[in-house]
């Protein structure tokens, strides 16, 4: 019942975002683009950091590489949504290997490999500048729409993978994977003993929680027209993506999606409008965070007092 | 360039990122916190010194023992009032936590110290010495840097305070069975690590200039003293740094100066995934 309410308010919310062009103006129309990004990126994120329990901190990582990749297939007279799809594969096959290796590593060393990964591929793209165009970054063709048009255009695909990620995480959660990741959160080695094969499961979450940001990259580079290195590479934007899904709740469906959508709420009303405070403000809403709401929204006493009743109700149901 | 002189240079890089990263390990082994806020300490340090310098007059030798004493009682004082009451949570938290407190002394040093890079500036010359050569203000850095590691190490293996941190790192347990407070240690440890950083961040200002967005790059270096090393141990960070300022050194050379710090990052993975506990360091800590 509680799945079916959360399905509910997922799909409200959509329409909500969805319906922004024919009643906000062009500034909230952007915002709502926003919220359907991070949103994506907090959900995937979701599959490795909330159902798995690896601390992973590579998401801006597959976001740029996959920017590039679309970017660079764009400027190459790559069809923009071939482009999109291209960049989905690549960001799959790199975080495949990358994950194959890294994930041997658990807790701290994990999340300094993943973290590295940012600078890594960063510096990489840096350098590279015959292909990338190195610290003078690209300029993707834009469309030559109208901009009310090409706003909703874009808005309509970022939700398309808002619910993609959805559809994500209640197949992951309902299926053997999400099972699996789950038991290797609890205890890895406990669930290695009685048959799970971690580290096929690992590396699958791991590939399932880079894929969207790889499209979400490329989307987002034919969305803005030009993109370089340091803003597509950002150590924030890694941090800020977990810190999205702990607000809402880690390892439930819908708290990644509350956790964006808050996030960027606040961040348009309040620090926007404190420009050079930006960084302290998003420190001290971290620091607030941690300590007082250390299992995030949706596991505040009087929702999870809901569950907890609902799931009574359903025991009762199924006797 | 001349073969002698490459490594020379590396050693040289080696023993200023052994300072660099010394403090980063002593509190990632310890504590078995990622202490994010590492980069900012040594820019915070380093603008002390700079500051002292530029309207106090103060030689930065002697702004040393005040910039020290300054770092730890911040350091000592944010790690009893926050991090401690999370320090046993896992990864994802401490490191949060950090990384939140990492962006709100950014943020302060960008608005009250403004981003133009600042170096202090002694003019002591440079020496030569069989075809190397080598900067003088930058010799005087290496020498404290070897000095101010050499010093922790004598301290964590002769002052009861050194003994009792060694202790709390090899078993927590047992440490607080045998009666040393632990989360006294843990404020004295995240104390000394950002002491450490702030004497680093002295010796750079004196090297290099210095502005807030370097932070990043030096934690960047951090990670990997402490991964190549070993966590925890202060000839650990020795070890790691000089092997990253001769790997740097040579990259720099070979493959050209933007691409050393891939070089180094590759390092890095490498090392994670073929021997996570360093090159000295002892299994069994984390």
């Amino acid at each position: 019942m509680m799945a079916k309410l959360g399905t509910l308010l997922f799909i409200i919310w959509i329409i909500v975002l969805g319906t922004t062009p024919f009643y906000a103006e062009n500034h909230i129309v952007r915002v709502a683009i926003t919220i359907a990004m991070f949103s994506t990126m907090a959900m995937s994120w979701n599959i490795i950091g909330g159902f798995a329990g690896y601390p992973s901190l590579a998401t801006a990582a597959f976001v740029g590489v996959g920017s590039y990749v679309g970017a660079v297939s764009q400027i190459n007279g790559v069809p923009m949504v071939a482009a999109w799809l291209l960049a989905t594969l690549f960001v799959c096959i790199l975080s495949a290997a990358v994950g194959a290796l890294l994930l041997r590593l658990k807790g701290h060393y994990f999340a300094i490999g993943s973290i590295v990964l940012v600078e890594l591929f960063r510096l990489i793209v840096s350098s590279w500048s015959s292909l990338t165009g190195g610290g003078n970054g690209l300029n993707v063709p834009i469309l030559r729409w109208e901009p009310d048009e090409v706003a909703k255009l874009f808005l309509m695909v970022m939700l398309g993978l808002m619910v993609l990620a959805y559809i994500m995480n209640v197949l992951v959660k309902n299926h053997r994977l999400g099972f699996g990741l789950q038991c290797i959160r609890q205890n890895e080695d406990a669930a290695d003993m009685v048959g799970v094969d971690t580290t096929k499961y690992k590396v699958i979450g791991f590939v399932l929680s880079t894929m969207l940001c790889g499209t979400v990259g490329a989307v987002y580079a034919s969305w803005v027209g030009y993109i370089d290195p340091s803003e597509s590479f950002q150590i924030v934007v890694t941090l800020k993506v977990p810190v999205m899904a702990l607000l809402g709740g880690a390892g439930t469906v819908l708290g990644p999606v509350i956790g964006a959508a808050t996030f960027i709420v606040l961040e348009e009303l309040v620090w926007v409008n404190f420009l050079s405070w930006n960084r302290a403000i998003l420190g001290v809403l971290i620091v607030i965070l941690i300590f007082f709401l250390p299992h995030g929204i949706l596991n505040i006493g009087l929702f999870s007092k809901l569950r907890r009743k609902a799931a009574a109700k359903s025991r009762k149901g199924d006797s | 360039m001349d073969f002698a002189q490459i490594i020379v240079n590396g050693l040289a890089l080696g023993a200023l990122y052994a300072c660099l990263g010394v403090g980063f390990s002593l509190v990632w082994g310890v504590l078995n916190v990622i202490n994010m806020l590492h980069g900012s300490f040594i820019v915070l340090g380093g603008y002390l010194a700079y500051f002292m310098w530029s309207y106090l007059g103060i030689h930065p030798l002697f702004a040393l023992p005040l910039v020290g004493a300054l770092m730890f009682a911040l350091g000592y004082g944010l790690q009893y009032t926050l991090i401690n009451k999370i320090v046993h949570a896992p990864v994802l938290t401490t490191l949060t936590l950090t990384f939140g407190l990492d962006m709100i002394l950014y943020n302060l040093m960008t608005v009250y110290f403004s981003a133009t890079p600042r170096r202090i500036r002694l003019d002591m010359g440079s020496f030569e010495f069989m075809g190397v050569f080598m900067p003088a203000d930058r010799l005087v850095g290496v020498a404290l840097a070897f000095l101010l590691t050499g010093l922790l190490f004598y301290v964590m293996r002769s002052s009861k305070i050194g003994r009792a941190i060694v202790a709390v790192r090899m078993d927590t347990v047992a440490a607080q069975l045998m009666g040393i407070r632990i989360n006294n240690i843990y404020a004295i440890t995240f104390g000394i690590g950002a002491m450490m950083a702030g004497l680093a961040g002295v010796i750079f200002v004196m090297v290099f200039p210095t502005t807030t967005s370097v932070a990043g790059v030096y934690l960047g270096k951090a990670f990997i003293v402490c991964v190549v090393g070993g966590l925890g141990s202060v000839p650990g960070a020795l070890v790691g740094g000089l092997v990253l300022g001769i790997v740097e050194s040579l990259s720099a050379h070979y493959f050209g100066p933007q691409n050393a710090p891939i070089v180094g990052f590759l390092l890095l993975l490498f090392l994670l995934l073929v021997k996570p506990t360093g090159l000295v360091g002892v299994k069994g800590y984390e």
